[in-house]
């Protein structure tokens, strides 16, 4: 009889069938998980997000069903060992008592998280929804002068070696200096060369985004999750475009506040509405911290549309005043189907009053979940119809 | 330390052969730990791709990871029998592991239910199903992995239900029912009863052969059904349903025998290496030790275990049988039982109370209690997760003329209903390769009659 060992390596050992089967469950899963997008995004502090910018989803191994019987009030089955009948092996658990343990102390569980990175949701999502790119204000204004590489020069800062042109350049040398081929190649001071940086107006690639959110008494925990889900997507659509985005916050009822984001949408507060002040703290932050010259200005607001009726006029003011002043202002009017709406809300009045002006403004509805990608689509698609 | 198996395994054979095992060559072969737990996964070293197996492979390497598992040998019946060794394993374990292959060697011989797949199938299985798992993915080249997957959705979750008395190659059913039968010559009341006055029965006009109705009878054998009545099915589908089918025709005796093999092979290991004067002491010694491991009732340290080890219960079966009846009527059987019969017909009270088997029962609230030591009680809890290949008994019915299908799951016959958002799942997947509708009739957890539909 004989014993075998491979001499050489094995079939088996090529690769694992195990592996392959398992990475195909989870591309499954990422499938799966897909199509669950938006209540999962909206669960975590997503927007300026932590610097891996991936979101873990907690999931159940996908199940190959079979036929089986449904499980019976009592279960049966064969052991061995001391005891008598009647005897009890595991005391039940009192009624209502540490139930919900079976879940998490079970030895063979296995947690499984899928990663997902966001850049890869949101570019799938702009596939899907087929959703156009942002494009940056054309505007001469809007260049900066930056460096940039051009060139290489005989003489420059050490660190600015190219070392790679120098070789060639030894290279070079040493092929027309016709001396034994076996020597080896030398370098001197005439091969080296630098890379030299110029000067050059670039187009600006920031943006700042400036979220406005209504948190007065009319505003419920649902709309606020619409609104943030909306101001979510809307920015990684911004976030596609430009190197980099920043973000402001802000809160208002009849006064506003600047909000940290994770506090963002934990605001409210019980007073009226006055929409001017939000509009007349955007206008300040945009005054003192982006200069429209220099950042592609979004702003973005969501509110119940109800606002005092004395600032209407003040209202009207400002919000044209950083219609002016941004690449684009969005409005979304959030509100279920079932509120009673006798006519437009004032603030639907007055975006569509900018809006006819020829401003680059947006409105949008949001009732529901839906709707979000609605206003999305809404907005990238009449953005980018402007820029043409 | 090959040198040293080689030799002790040489001998261990040629000991073997002198007591009387008789067995096909077994192809030994060194593997490292993936590969067995592979094997343990797919249940062969080479099968079709599936995303399910990834899931189990998971578990599995989670469960070695745990020191739950722990895996020595693994061996396909077939002429040759293809043994795999694991090359991290003492040469204590894997000389009773030789041994413990001659044993499963022996038993894949002469039981009939292996003999009677060999002789329908051969013996190569390690290589047919590599042949498989490569058509298979020549399809997924041809066809794409997701059309390929959706076949074998179907076709594994319905993996156990074959009729496994039936023939790997089986030929559709007659086309035409069968012409009915010459009456029964009439009695004497009959005979009267025509004479009395009145009309004449009318005659039937002969309109030919009928068409025999599809399945003529209930159909167990679902995927074999499925790959010859299926409305639209193509011939690479086709093929998936029967080379799954084929594999699981060659699971069935392994699962049918399991207690009896599992015994019969720590039967011969243990007797082998008691016999074998050859071994160092320490190394006689060292097997012994996983001997013991191996057949012991309970983990170390526990006094009562819900599960029965196969490898226990068929060995103290076996003592039990030799040291009564002696060799040659436990060859007999061997030869002629599987595990229902083997535990019903031998497994009696005495040795049921040596062993202290009980049935226990798992009460909501999960409290486990001891329900019963009556020996009728004992072998139908060992044996109830076999029954019709530990799957729930289900038959297509009728294939209606728009192509539907019905199938019926025999509830009283199991005892109660199935797990129905799984039936769901799987008549989902079946609906698939159908592609018209299928219906599934069960009972729910009162009792009454639903029909599930995809």
């Amino acid at each position: 009889m004989t014993i075998r060992i491979a001499a050489e390596t094995p079939w088996y050992e090529l690769f694992s069938r195990g592996a392959r089967d398992w990475l195909r469950h989870n591309e499954k899963v990422r499938d799966a998980v897909k199509e669950t997008l938006p209540e999962l995004l909206a669960g975590a502090d997503l927007m300026t997000g932590s610097a891996s910018r991936t979101v873990a989803v907690p999931v159940k191994f996908l199940e190959h069903s079979r036929l089986r019987l449904a499980d019976p009030q009592v279960q049966a089955g064969a052991g061995q060992g001391r005891g008598e009948p009647g005897d009890v092996l595991q005391p039940g658990r009192e009624e209502g008592e540490a139930a919900g343990q079976a879940g998490g102390t079970g030895q063979g569980e296995i947690r499984f998280v899928v990663e997902l990175k966001i850049d890869e949701i949101v570019d799938w999502l702009w596939e899907e929804l087929k959703l156009p790119e942002l494009k940056p204000r054309r505007s001469a204004t809007l260049e900066e002068p930056d460096y940039v590489r051009e060139g290489w020069d005989k003489r420059g800062a050490r660190s600015r070696l190219d070392r790679r042109r120098t070789m060639k350049e030894a290279v070079k040398r040493h092929a027309i200096q016709e001396v034994a081929v076996a020597e080896p190649i030398t370098l001197v001071n005439e091969d080296l060369r630098f890379r030299q940086l110029v000067r050059k107006p670039s187009p600006a690639t920031s943006a700042a985004v400036i979220f406005a959110l209504d948190v007065s008494g009319s505003m419920d925990e649902a709309q606020r999750r619409l609104a943030k889900q909306f101001f979510f997507f809307a920015l990684q659509g911004i976030r596609r475009q430009y190197a980099k985005v920043e973000t402001v916050f802000l809160a208002h009822a009849a006064q506003a506040w600047e909000f940290e984001e994770a506090q963002f949408f934990q605001a409210s507060s019980s007073g009226g509405t006055v929409s001017s002040s939000v509009a007349r703290l955007a206008l300040d932050v945009i005054g003192t911290r982006y200069d429209p010259g220099r950042y592609n200005v979004y702003f973005f607001y969501a509110s119940d549309g109800e606002n005092a009726a004395e600032d209407r006029d003040e209202a009207r003011a400002t919000l044209s005043e950083i219609a002016r002043a941004a690449n684009y202002s969005g409005y979304v009017e959030t509100g279920g189907i079932a509120t009673f709406r006798p006519r437009d809300t004032q603030l639907s009045e007055i975006f569509a009053e900018l809006k006819a002006g020829g401003m680059a403004v947006g409105t949008s509805r949001l009732s529901s979940q839906d709707d979000v990608w609605t206003a999305i689509r809404e907005f990238f698609v009449q953005q980018s119809s402007r820029d043409d | 330390m090959t040198t040293e198996l080689q030799e002790y395994a040489t001998r261990i054979e040629l000991l073997a052969q002198r007591l009387g095992l008789d067995y096909y060559p077994v192809d030994f072969e060194m593997a490292p730990a993936s590969l067995m737990t592979e094997i343990a996964v797919y249940g062969l070293p080479v099968r079709m791709p599936h995303w399910s197996f990834g899931v189990r492979y998971i578990h599995q390497l989670v469960r070695q990871s745990m020191g739950h598992s722990k895996i020595f040998e693994v061996m396909f019946p077939g002429d040759p029998c293809r043994a795999f060794l694991m090359d991290g394993n003492s040469l204590a374990e894997n000389t009773l592991v030789t041994a413990h292959v001659l044993g499963h060697a022996d038993f894949a011989k002469n039981n009939q239910l292996f003999a009677r797949f060999h002789a329908m199938a051969g013996g190569n299985i390690v290589e047919t199903a590599a042949a498989h798992a490569h058509r298979i993915q020549l399809a997924i080249e041809a066809h794409g992995v997701e059309k390929v997957e959706s076949v074998l959705d179907a076709a594994l979750a319905l993996e156990s239900h074959v009729a496994v008395d039936a023939e790997l190659h089986r030929a559709r059913y007659p086309e035409f029912a069968a012409q009915k039968k010459a009456k029964a010559a009439p009695t004497d009341f009959q005979k009267r009863f025509q004479q009395l006055p009145g009309n004449a029965e009318p005659v039937m006009p002969d309109l030919g052969p009928v068409r025999a109705a599809i399945p003529p009878h209930p159909e167990y054998d679902l995927l074999w059904f499925l790959a010859n009545y299926a409305p639209e099915l193509e011939q690479w589908e086709r093929d998936i349903f029967l080379m799954v089918r084929a594999e699981s025709l060659y699971f069935y005796p392994v699962f049918a025998c399991q207690i009896m093999n599992e015994g019969w092979a720590s039967y011969w290991h243990a007797r082998l290496l008691r016999e074998a004067d050859f071994l160092p002491h320490h190394l006689y010694l060292s097997a012994i030790k996983a001997h013991s491991d191996v057949v012991r009732p309970f983990a170390s340290g526990e006094q009562t275990a819900l599960s029965l080890n196969p490898y226990y219960l068929g060995f103290i079966l076996w003592e039990r049988i030799v040291e009564r009846y002696g060799i040659e009527r436990a060859r007999e059987v061997c030869r002629d039982e599987d595990d229902f019969g083997f535990v019903r017909n031998w497994l009696d009270e005495e040795l049921a109370a040596e062993a202290n088997l009980f049935v226990y029962e798992l009460r909501p609230g999960d409290e486990i209690r001891v329900a019963s030591k009556d020996i009728a009680a004992v072998r139908e809890a060992i044996l109830a997760p076999k029954f019709n290949f530990g799957a729930p008994r289900v038959a297509a019915t009728e294939m209606k003329h728009d192509g539907s299908l019905d199938m019926a799951h025999d509830h009283r016959s199991d005892g109660r209903g199935l797990d129905l958002s799984r039936a769901k799942r799987v008549l989902d997947y079946a609906r698939r390769v159908w592609r018209r509708p299928v219906r599934l009739h069960t009972v729910n957890e009162r009792g009454e009659a639903v029909e599930l539909a995809a």
